[in-house]
């Protein structure tokens, strides 16, 4: 199986756990969260013949953090070679923590928190004044909405009507140092969403059917920007990292890395 | 210098389709023709100046050249992060306007006050960093510097439209303009600020004092090789801007000669000080802070020693 039918959740998870135990990095958990959003986007989603083909869908990694899932999904897509993966976090890689834009396949550079939808929205309008199909799919963190750009980039797509620029946040109710309902309580956060003026649903953040059959369904639903909640499990798959901050940051232990990959083979 | 440099941006986006105009909700009688003009690529994000270089961003990655508007102080300040890790990061063509350098916006207050934009902006050497002495100047600024394959920033004058005498609109990227030679000492004035300069300078002549004044209206690439040029002739270099000491013209003067070696003294005429509450007409204030004509000749003539004062 080559291209799109190999991108899935598991053979991300796959990836992510092993390359972060060569490396010994972390942000696992973040990582693990967003596999199935990035196996819906890098399976059916994403209209990418090429990667540098300029009618290519624009996608954005706001949450620069989980780029680990990312290159995964590249890796799976047949767009970066196992060579390449596995010089992550190396010394003179492209392959850092946060996704760089000099790698085929990363339309932008991230890592600084509140970025991508303004670029999102850019890229989106970029699309309509060039009379392009194109979209722009850009994934933040539920924390990341904590940043007051993403609130005026949010307005600025609901005031233009950016019906083909589609959000969708990792709904993981953590972030660094906490639980966001401890630390800045988001809730409702769809509600918000939708009282800013955009087309939102919640969806199930670990079902990749249920992510592109919303985003398709979306697309047909509302002349309106479109953001899905996806409630996400953070460390999807790992008992002892689901719902732990220690995750955020920690890096694996060769036994947490031989317990953790044997989770994920059983499901 | 705003309205020459939009009319001539408005000139540039009838032949060029990828030139685009956005606001942060500011150019009240000053963008209105450019907007009725060019309805369709002229767009007020509102009072956000983060996304206002984020939607440039995104925009100039498919292809289109967005112009950004606001006041220099917001410009350059807010959306720094934004700019750094958009159009910087990515090398996109995202132009940075900001309007009124220094004390343009006198009665505004400090919050109005780009004292440190020049220094901010310059420190990153992705971005090209332009601030024209007068407004044909800016003109050929833009018309050099609109299509270049990175960011630009550019720091606007509010008002005046004189030009500066013998200036003649010259504008090369990475040079300085002899504006009129000396032979004792030389002004080396950023921007708009060579206007009090050149009065200064003719207020030496009438002292007997021979100063040469040249503008500094690029930075980044910095012109540093007709800075050495010319300050290798002279004993003392006066710098002159409407930006804090540090990290403008002054800077970038010891900056070269102190990296080339040169026997020249470089007196910094400059903001000096914390923040000023002291509101007032930028005539005003360029005055409080010693940067007026006759505070400039007095300054050269101190530097040039006893045999001269």
């Amino acid at each position: 199986m080559t291209g799109a039918g190999r991108v899935n959740g598991l053979a991300i998870r796959r990836i992510v756990l092993e390359q972060s135990n060569r490396a010994h990095v972390g942000h696992i958990g973040s990582a693990l969260s967003v596999a199935d959003v990035l196996a819906a986007l890098y399976g059916p989603v994403l209209r990418i013949p090429a990667p540098d083909d300029p009618e290519r869908d624009r996608f954005i990694l706001s949450k620069g953090h989980a780029a680990l899932a990312l290159f995964a999904a590249l890796h799976l897509r047949g767009w970066l070679s196992r060579e390449q993966l596995d010089t992550y976090c190396g010394d003179g890689t492209l392959l850092g923590v946060h996704p760089e834009r000099e790698l085929a396949g990363v339309d932008f550079s991230t890592g600084s928190l509140g970025l991508g939808l303004s670029f999102a929205a850019g890229a989106a309008l970029g699309a309509r004044l060039a009379d392009s199909p194109r979209r722009a799919f850009v994934l933040l963190s539920d924390a990341e909405c904590n940043e007051g750009s993403t609130w005026e980039a949010v307005m600025f797509a609901a005031h233009h009507r950016l019906s083909n620029l589609f959000a969708l946040v990792d709904e993981n109710r953590q972030q660094a140092l906490g639980y966001t309902r401890d630390v800045l309580d988001l809730s409702p956060l769809e509600e918000r969403w939708a009282a800013f003026g955009w087309d939102a649903r919640t969806v199930d953040g670990h079902d990749a059917d249920a992510i592109a059959a919303a985003i398709a369904d979306a697309e047909h639903r509302s002349d309106r920007p479109h953001v899905l909640v996806c409630r996400t499990v953070f460390g999807k798959g790992v008992s002892f990292m689901e719902g732990m901050i220690k995750w955020h940051y920690s890096p694996l232990s060769p036994q947490e890395f031989a317990d953790a990959m044997r989770e994920i083979e059983a499901g | 210098m705003r309205r020459p440099f939009i009319a001539a941006l408005a000139e540039l986006a009838r032949r060029e389709p990828r030139v685009l105009l956005l606001t942060a909700d500011l150019g009240f009688s000053v963008l209105e023709t450019f907007a009725e003009e060019f309805g369709g690529r002229f767009f007020n994000v509102g009072v956000a100046e983060q996304n206002l270089v984020g939607v440039a961003t995104g925009l100039a990655e498919a292809g289109f050249v967005p112009f950004t508007y606001t006041i220099a102080s917001f410009a350059s300040m807010r959306p720094y992060e934004f700019i750094r890790n958009g159009p910087v990061a990515h090398r996109l063509r995202v132009r940075v306007i900001g309007v009124g350098g220094g004390f343009d916006y006198g009665p505004a207050g400090f919050t109005h006050h780009a004292l440190e934009d020049v220094g901010i902006l310059r420190t990153d050497p992705g971005i090209t960093v332009v601030a024209p002495a007068d407004a044909a100047q800016a003109v050929a600024a833009l018309r050099a510097t609109w299509d270049l394959p990175r960011p630009v920033y550019y720091r606007l004058s509010k008002d005046g439209e004189d030009p500066l005498p013998g200036l003649d609109g010259r504008f090369e990227l990475g040079r300085a303009q002899l504006v009129s030679d000396g032979t004792d000492i030389v002004m080396i004035a950023m921007g708009g600020a060579a206007f009090e300069a050149a009065a200064a300078v003719e207020l030496l002549a009438a002292r007997g004092v021979s100063c040469a004044l040249a503008v500094v209206s690029s930075f980044n690439p910095p012109p540093a090789g007709d800075l050495a040029e010319i300050m290798a002739r002279f004993p003392v270099a006066l710098t002159v801007e409407h930006h804090f000491r540090a990290g403008g013209v002054g800077s970038l003067a010891c900056e070269v000669v102190a990296e080339r070696g040169i026997a020249c003294r470089v007196v910094r005429c400059a903001v000096d000080g914390g923040p000023d509450a002291a509101v007032g007409s930028g005539g005003f204030l360029i005055a409080r802070h010693g940067l007026d004509r006759e505070a400039l000749a007095g300054r050269a003539i101190a530097a040039l020693g006893p045999a001269r004062s």
